[in-house]
């Protein structure tokens, strides 16, 4: 089955870190201040940090496994 | 499952109280400096942007009224407003207005101009201020920054709130001067390590 994970845009990412605070699965962390970096063993495609994004630059994507 | 609150979840009120101190002392205004200068000093030394991410007052409050109070539409930001041009401009514009504030400061120290006891709000409308101003021991230039850096926040904060109601609660922190500085320090200290 496909699953879900969020991905960010890096280029457009403002590394506020709204997303942190929401992530359920702690998988989320600002990298050296530049921008946004989910760990993709860890999300579990909830999208919260999506809906949060003030930029709303995270999505969700299937992947494969 | 929620995460403990840590002390650093409380700044919002560190914030709220700045902005009400102002009312009654407009002296208070010179505390706003640490908003300034703790962002930049983590990021020229840690290379981070904990501040942001953790102990921003001002956008804890955001998410609160924003979130928590629901009172924001919790829209997509316009694509404009996130675009590097916007934040780029925006941070210019902004540095503009503070050195305009700081040589209006500088020429009451001077003494080439007289106090003026008002608060300018979005750089353009001057609102009588007069019963928060009580005096200084200093120069009279001390209480002219004390207005001019009032000014900066209250603008900062309406604007803040605007996007708050019309966009998503922190919409502030895509624009927000001190943010688009301190990403612009960490990508220039750490940035080759990260680029690809």
């Amino acid at each position: 089955m496909a699953k879900r994970k969020a991905v960010v845009s890096i280029q457009e990412c403002v590394a506020c870190g709204c997303c942190i605070k929401v992530c359920p699965r702690s998988a989320i962390t600002i990298l050296k201040g530049i921008h946004a970096s989910i760990d993709r063993e860890l999300c579990v495609g909830c999208g919260k940090c999506a809906k949060e994004c003030p930029a709303s630059i995270i999505s969700l994507e299937v992947t494969e496994r | 499952m929620k995460e403990k609150k840590k002390w650093y979840d409380y700044l919002w009120i560190v914030s709220l109280t700045y902005l009400i101190l102002g009312f009654f002392n407009i002296l208070f205004a010179w505390l706003g400096l640490l908003c300034f200068f703790i962002p930049l000093f983590i990021a020229i030394i840690n290379g981070s942007k904990a501040y942001c991410n953790k102990y921003c007052g001002r956008g804890q409050l955001f998410s609160l009224v924003g979130g928590r109070f629901g009172l924001s539409r919790k829209k997509d930001i316009p694509k404009w407003m996130k675009s590097a041009y916007f934040r780029y401009g925006f941070l210019i514009f902004f540095f503009v207005m503070f050195f305009l504030m700081l040589w209006n400061t500088w020429l009451v120290f001077a003494g080439v101009k007289n106090l003026s006891t008002a608060v300018t709000l979005l750089w353009t409308f001057k609102l009588p201020w007069h019963w928060a101003y009580h005096g200084t021991l200093f120069s009279d230039g001390t209480a002219q920054f004390a207005f001019g850096f009032y000014s900066v926040m209250l603008t900062s904060t309406v604007l803040g709130f605007l996007t708050m109601v019309l966009f998503k609660p922190r919409s502030w922190c895509v624009y927000c001067p001190m943010g688009t500085m301190t990403q612009l320090i960490c990508r220039a200290k750490n940035g080759a390590a990260l680029q690809k």
